[in-house]
């Protein structure tokens, strides 16, 4: 997502960058390479325009084109453009200067908070309930999902088992409880109304079971379906939802604009849910709905499990599309994997030499939990764009769990134990070579020798540490007779004497 | 020549809806005025707003242009006769119906994304097997989906045809086998297969596919005789890359055009003709079987250009 985006912009504004001092000529024709990178992006025309013309306006004033570094300068302009067109700056936190953290859903007390899900056909709406309750039974808190479709057929059914596949399935201690009404159902165009019943009966169901929060999953319709349409406002006037979420497909097209602006006009949305970010669109719609509708994007949809949901930042966002990556995303995704305490058990570990394959197969798992390694590593600066067209192979991981697993208790915490024969029966036992055993052992051994190296010694003595290792424990040319590996344990021993 | 004349109700019916307010249309664009560089510009403008795509609508604005400029073209609405002209001829006069088996059973292949419209297409295309006394059998490979073989078997049910199905979670390529199977022991004159949902850059989920198509070729060899890619009308430029990578894993035969009734112009199909030469063969316009009309380049174009 947005990689074709970032190519455009990092090469319309390189040319800039480097300069000492820009014309106005130069950030007109930049700007015009951008306008159409924008539209061959899917942003809507007018406002694809309109960024431009904020951009130039601002570029071509004096103080950039006189600054020292006007390139960086015309970065910052375009970056402060996209981040207010994607969605309202991060208000800071005036002590700390970090931005203060907003809760995606607004609710109320007493609950249960009402959200009520809308949307055209096919743009997600009942997978996206599914990863909201999720997302919210994670935190700990109860949900209700009530199927207000009616009209598709089986729409019901898969709400409900969605709603017992994260009851059963979802991490945390909330709950997850269903609303539906199945008799009701009928063929389209003859269950127009009964949606109104239905989430009324919810709405005092949510309240008897006492849950915080009760998501209505409509019908997908069209914008331009009058009758329809009217259904969500009759809805809407019965039960007064505090959310109105409307549910867009990342791929849309120019027509994006219109069916978010028909239902703002006729909801008063609060916020929007972008779904399938997770594709290779470039996506324009989420350019394009805030500044047509005003209001922000609260989630995205990356991926085909219940958990692939997050919250949305603008300036992350902004910052994944010039290139410059989302460190932060990529922290934040790393502590919900990994708690304070384990990060230090480890830490100690890789200290004192003492790390076992064991906790080396945990680290791989919480690793493949974050995410695919393109999607993480897509995260860091710089990185991005240059794996975009590499096919990254996540089965690596499996194999080297399934190496792993091969071995017994004994030789997990001891990595010396492997000799020949061992090695050749793991392998055999994970289905792999026995050279990849070895690697992996290699591998293992030189992070213990590293970390040991690194721990006690100063900045630089680290830095130069690091830079020794570089060319790779994993998978680097291997040294006949690894002499270094038996080095290392060498002196790993001695160090444990 | 009825249906042409619904389809065509329908279709500019369905657009002139939104047409109210600031959207201006290639028609109200054109007609009536000399060119200049201003309407050029705004011609430019509703042909990117169709998503047609960026690349197409600058070259054809520009053929335009240089028609202008040689006085080949003096005014709007000739202007708007080389537009269909040329947008017409994207699709020549082929063969837009659907391949049958010479003999045995033709087995139909329909994939596309999450939430193109799959399902219900594939209704569409039952209930038109049906109508002219084919027997149809369906095959729910989509055991991913929660509830997916349920919205299969609910139209099953009343379009009166069979459904064979696996465990959810299970291979659907196990399931396309024993279809493929069922559709021979039965002899019925059509097997349709229905996959799960899946976005073009999800590999394995792509190879998947790829080894539905070959364990139905093995089953039944020439199969599947259509490979139907359903793209959703609203769907922008990534419509390119669905319609190229989910070619090169299944080799499509045609496109079913979707949700066509909305205000959308799906001037994308226009975008994957330039990149690959698969031809449009069904649209969608509506939520019931028998929302559904052959494609017709002719309509489709003056749709577009409707008022």
């Amino acid at each position: 997502m947005f990689n074709n985006l970032s190519d455009k912009f990092e090469g319309a504004l390189r040319t800039l960058s480097g300069k000492a001092s820009i014309s106005e000529a130069n950030v007109r024709e930049a700007m015009e390479e951008v306008r159409e990178a924008l539209l061959e992006a899917d942003v809507h025309y007018e406002v694809a325009e309109t960024f431009c013309k904020k951009v130039t306006e601002q570029a071509t004033g004096a103080a950039v084109l006189k600054a020292v570094e006007p390139g960086q300068q015309m970065i910052k302009i375009v970056n402060d453009q996209l981040v207010d067109l994607l969605g309202e700056p991060a208000e800071l936190d005036p002590e700390t200067g970090a931005p203060i953290p907003v809760d995606p859903i607004m609710q109320v007390s007493p609950g249960p908070t009402v959200i009520m899900m809308s949307g055209l056909q096919g743009s997600g709406k009942t997978t996206t309930c599914g990863k909201l309750a999720t997302y919210l039974k994670k935190r700990g808190q109860s949900v209700m999902l009530c199927a207000a479709d009616l009209q598709r057929p089986a729409a019901v059914t898969q709400l409900r088992v969605l709603a017992e596949q994260v009851q059963a399935e979802g991490d945390g201690t909330g709950t997850v409880h269903f609303h539906g009404e199945e008799e009701k159902c009928a063929e389209y165009g003859k269950a127009v109304g009964v949606a109104v019943e239905v989430c009324r009966n919810a709405v005092k169901a949510a309240k008897a079971a006492k849950v915080d929060v009760l998501i209505l999953d409509t019908a997908g319709r069209l914008h331009i379906n009058d009758e329809l349409m009217d259904e969500l406002r009759r809805v809407n006037a019965a039960v007064a939802p505090h959310q109105i979420f409307l549910v867009i497909d990342a791929m849309t097209g120019q027509d994006a604009v219109n069916s978010a602006k028909a239902f703002n006009d006729r909801l008063e949305l609060d916020g929007v849910v972008l779904t399938k970010f997770d594709s290779d669109t470039r996506g324009g719609a989420a350019l394009s709905v805030k500044s047509v509708t005003g209001k922000p994007i609260r989630f995205i949809g990356t991926g085909e499990k219940l958990d692939a949901l997050e919250p949305f930042h603008a300036d992350r966002i902004a910052g994944r599309i010039l290139g410059m990556g989302d460190v932060v995303s990529l922290v934040e995704k790393a502590q919900e994997q990994v708690s304070e305490e384990e990060a230090l058990a480890l830490q100690e570990k890789l200290e004192k030499g003492t790390l076992t394959m064991d906790d080396f197969l945990k680290q791989l798992k919480q690793l493949r939990k974050m995410g695919s390694m393109k999607s993480l590593l897509g995260m860091l600066p710089g990185i991005g764009k240059q794996i975009k067209d590499i096919d990254l192979d996540d089965k690596q991981i499996d194999r080297t769990e399934a190496i792993i697993n091969s071995m017994t208790g004994k030789e997990r915490k001891d990595v010396d134990l492997l000799d020949n024969s061992r090695r050749r029966r793991i392998a055999k036992g994970a289905g792999r070579d026995q050279k990849d055993v070895s690697q992996l052992v290699k591998g293992f051994e030189m992070i213990s020798q590293m970390s040991q190296m690194m721990s006690g010694k100063g900045a630089m003595q680290k830095l130069s540490a690091m830079k020794n290792m570089a060319g790779g424990p994993m998978g680097g040319p291997r040294v006949k007779g690894s002499t270094k590996a038996q080095k290392a344990n060498k002196y790993k021993k001695r160090k444990r004497k | 020549m009825a249906l042409f004349k619904k389809a065509f109700q329908k279709l500019t019916g369905a657009l002139g809806k939104t047409r109210e307010g600031s959207v201006k249309t290639l028609r109200t664009i054109l007609t009536g005025k000399p060119l200049s560089a201003a309407l050029l510009h705004d011609l430019e403008r509703a042909m990117i707003e169709a998503d047609i795509g960026v690349k197409t609508a600058i070259e054809l604005r520009k053929d335009i242009q240089a028609g202008w400029e040689r006085g080949e073209i003096a005014d709007g609405d000739a202007a708007l006769l080389f537009l269909k002209d040329q947008l017409t001829a994207y699709y020549p006069e082929e063969d837009r119906g659907l391949n049958f088996a010479d003999d045995g059973p033709t087995v139909i292949l329909v994939a596309g994304i999450n939430g193109a419209g799959k399902t219900t297409s594939i209704a569409k295309l039952c209930k038109t097997l049906r109508d002219q006394n084919k027997s149809v059998l369906l095959a729910a490979c989509d055991t991913f989906r929660a509830a997916a073989v349920e919205q299969l078997e609910v139209w099953s049910g009343r379009l009166g045809v069979d459904v064979i199905k696996g465990q959810q979670g299970g291979d659907p390529a196990a399931v396309a086998f024993d279809a493929a199977a069922a559709a021979v022991a039965r002899g019925v004159d059509v097997l349709i297969i229905d996959t799960a949902g899946r976005l073009q850059t999800q590999k394995p989920l792509m190879d998947q596919l790829s080894k539905i198509r070959r364990v139905t070729e093995k089953q039944i060899p020439g199969a599947p005789h259509e490979v139907i890619l359903v793209i959703d009308a609203t769907t922008g430029q990534n419509g390119v890359n669905q319609a190229k990578v989910f070619s090169e894993a299944i080799d499509v035969t045609g496109l079913f055009l979707t949700k066509l009734d909305g205000s959308a112009r799906g001037g994308i199909v226009i975008a994957i003709r330039e990149a690959i030469a698969v031809p449009v063969k069904f649209v969608g316009l509506g939520e019931t079987p028998d929302d559904v009309q052959p494609f017709d380049p002719p309509t489709f174009v003056e749709a577009m250009f409707a008022e």
